[in-house]
């Protein structure tokens, strides 16, 4: 081995750390030290593949060769297999980027995360960082946000909304002072996007909000985070603090006019805190309850200011629009549904992780040419789409391709972009009570469908799964099921129901288990 | 490991007069004051109250509208479970009854020695390594029932050497 400098990677993200990546890199780190080879370790995002976690990396002349599913134990065979020059062992993946999951992918809002340092503004710059804020320091606030509306770019919290359209409302509103907030409360099962991109690439948030500010004439910003993710929160901690000492926030950005100050907020374990009012209102010190719209958070958001509400995503596919331009972001996608979306594939699959593609792909290719089908190997039963709001879904539903209008319309969403898969042991009628006490548990409490509706719903579903009155109580549940979507105040009352009415339409044998055989017999006569 | 100070208002009010300047002051006090001391004592909510021209009313209904909000002191360490829908489409529902019976608690009760608060959750964000547990701010995946039984015992008496292959901790010697 040469005395030259060699880089090893090994990811920093959550879901690697939880798969014991600190205790690789400390191992490494020794066994380099033991054998005195020069070492260089870098603690960079996940590449996504997330059942291969840890994945560790090695910069060879040829690029960058992966290792997967290591353990501190493996470490020694690492070393003994020449892995620093990429020498076989029987965790080689070989070259990273020919791996087929992430060669496939269409990586705009994803492109830099699990490649570079999260923490190196030099690195970030090296791969394009910071390109669409330059270009946005030199245009007209109309013209950023003209921009940002040619491309397409939706809301990618789950609502959909226009983004550029949302930002016109916030620029031409007149205030003393305007906010950008990035609502970062991931609060979906199933979705980890906004975590693994403010872990593996917190600077291109930081530009993304930025250019938001800069557009609509905002001066001051908070990031809203979850308590649940500690280590993201860490992170973009510290990528803001670099990003004020380097001068690309704070007074005078760059030697600009231009002024906008960051700040981060930790919620503090309540969902419906993902609702951008109960957001507003969280951030502003009080208990997060949803605001009655009108009015728009765009007119009267934050302390009654004119306020841009924006997920993760949306805020993270700004720089690449701006450093390339809106046509070429909406170059992807079908329909109205432009650009790409980071598809989340969580619960019971094979391959779980992070799947990049533009709207339009199918389910079936996400679950089985990307997710490898179940973990468990046996059939899956039922996926979920969107989040714990989203609908169930059956294997006939599967070539429904991924786009916000088709998924709207058999009362689906495609949300945040996460798909929860659960295999054929699953028991629908306990997914559909479950979704009910989710919403007991998480109702803000202030509009009664919501708030009582999901204690009667939870209790009417236990009646149903313990076969009393079957029927009329299906009945009832369908009765209760409309009064909500119809009549609560947001999302959390108005979608708690899909996933309710989707069990019961898509897997009615599940709520007649507590039946008596007979009876079964006798209803299906009917 | 939570290194929890015992409450105390003088304490209490520097933790004030270090965040008062924040807009939206009240929740990042809150945080600080959790962190310090491991719960909101209700000592505080008078004290807040005060402190920030709130109403005591105005100051419970924050405190107690938020999941993560404590007012009883913990164990020294906190266990999280992730009960939502990936979770369960791996197993999540029976590793919540394998972690009640070893622990012999019930969720937001701390086990007889003191050592263990026991929490749910929705989302820990690691969907895609279900079931998803962490321990003070230590995350775990793939955590099947042999494998919390593994955390708990080095959590609770950690190993004088470095763990191989445990988990999420912290590097504190780089």
């Amino acid at each position: 081995m040469s005395g030259h400098l060699i880089t090893v990677y090994v990811p920093r993200d959550a879901a690697a750390l939880s798969l014991g990546a600190d205790s690789v890199a400390a191992a490494i780190r020794a066994e380099a030290a033991k054998r005195e080879l020069p070492v260089r370790i870098v603690r960079n995002g996940s590449r996504g593949m997330l059942w291969m976690e840890p994945l560790v990396e090695v910069e060879t002349p040829a690029g960058r060769v992966a290792y997967g599913s290591v353990t501190a134990d493996d470490v020694p065979s690492l070393f003994e297999a020449g892995f620093l020059s990429g020498g076989e062992h029987p965790l080689g993946q070989g070259p990273t980027e020919e791996i087929p999951y992430f060669k496939k992918q269409e990586r705009l809002t994803f492109a830099r995360c699990g490649i570079i340092d999260p923490l190196s503004v030099e690195d970030y710059r090296a791969h394009g960082g910071f390109r669409g804020l330059e270009n946005a320091l030199a245009m007209t606030r109309e013209e950023i946000v003209k921009t940002v509306t040619d491309s397409g770019l939706r809301g990618r919290g789950g609502a959909g909304f226009p983004t550029g359209i949302k930002w016109n409302t916030v620029m031409q509103a007149q205030a003393d002072e305007k906010f950008v907030c990035c609502n970062a409360d991931e609060g979906d099962s199933g979705t980890f996007a906004d975590r693994m991109i403010i872990e593996g690439d917190p600077f291109c948030l930081i530009e993304g909000m930025t250019i938001a500010a800069i557009a609509v004439g905002a001066t001051s910003g908070y990031v809203y985070m979850r308590s649940e993710y500690p280590h993201a929160t860490a992170t973009l901690r510290q990528a803001i603090k670099l990003a004020y000492d380097e001068g690309w926030l704070g007074d005078n950005i760059h030697g600009t006019s231009r002024t906008f100050h960051l700040d981060v907020r930790v919620g503090a374990g309540a969902y419906i805190c993902g609702e951008e009012t109960a957001m507003l209102e969280s951030l502003e010190g009080k208990r997060g309850m949803v605001r009655a719209k009108p009015p728009l958070p765009a007119l009267e958001g934050l302390f009654g200011k004119p306020t841009v509400v924006n997920n993760v995503l949306s805020l993270c596919s700004v720089p690449i629009i701006l450093d390339k331009g809106g046509e070429y972001y909406r170059d992807f996608g079908v329909g109205r549904s432009r650009g790409t979306l980071p598809f989340q594939l969580a619960g019971n699959l094979k391959h779980g992780g992070i799947v990049e593609k533009a709207f339009g792909i199918t389910l079936h290719e996400l679950l089985y040419d990307f997710g490898g089908g179940t973990i468990s190997g046996r059939p899956i039963r039922a996926v979920q789409v969107g989040g714990p709001l989203g609908a169930y879904l059956p294997p006939a539903q599967f070539d429904l391709p991924k786009d916000y209008e088709a998924f709207a319309a058999q009362e689906a969403m495609v949300g945040h972009g996460g798909i929860v898969v659960f295999d054929d042991t699953v028991d629908m009628a306990r997914q559909a009570r479950f979704a009910m006490e989710f919403c007991v548990a998480e109702s803000c409490g202030k509009c009664t469908p919501c708030r009582i509706g999901s204690t009667r719903g939870m209790e009417t579903l236990d009646k149903i799964i313990a076969g009393k009155n079957v029927d009329a109580n299906l009945t009832l549940l369908a009765d209760l099921c409309e009064v909500m979507v119809d009549g609560s105040l947001c999302a959390m009352g108005g979608m708690t129901p899909y996933p309710v009415r989707s069990a019961v339409k898509h897997f009615p044998e599940d709520f007649r288990r507590g039946v008596p055989a007979v009876r079964v017999t006798h209803i299906a006569a009917e | 490991m939570n290194a929890c100070q015992p409450w105390s208002v003088e304490r209490a009010r520097t933790i004030v007069a270090d965040n008062r300047h924040l807009r939206g002051a009240l929740l990042p006090i809150l945080h600080a004051l959790q962190e310090e001391f491991g719960y909101i004592d209700e000592q505080a909510i008078p004290l807040l109250a005060g402190e920030l021209n709130l109403s005591r009313a105005d100051v419970h209904g924050v405190v107690s509208f938020y999941h993560e909000f404590r007012r009883e002191k913990p164990g020294r360490h906190v266990i999280k479970v992730c009960r939502a829908e990936a979770c369960q489409a791996m197993g999540a529902n029976a590793l919540v009854d394998h972690i009640k019976a070893k622990l012999q608690v019930d969720f937001h009760h701390t086990t007889a020695d003191g050592v263990f608060t026991l929490e749910q959750v929705f989302c820990l964000g690691n969907c895609a390594l279900s079931p998803a547990v962490m321990v003070d701010e230590n995350l775990y995946g793939r955590v099947t029932p042999a494998r919390f039984d593994a955390i708990a015992a080095e959590t609770a008496h950690p190993t004088p050497r470095p763990t191989a292959h445990m988990g999420a901790h912290k590097e504190r010697a780089q």
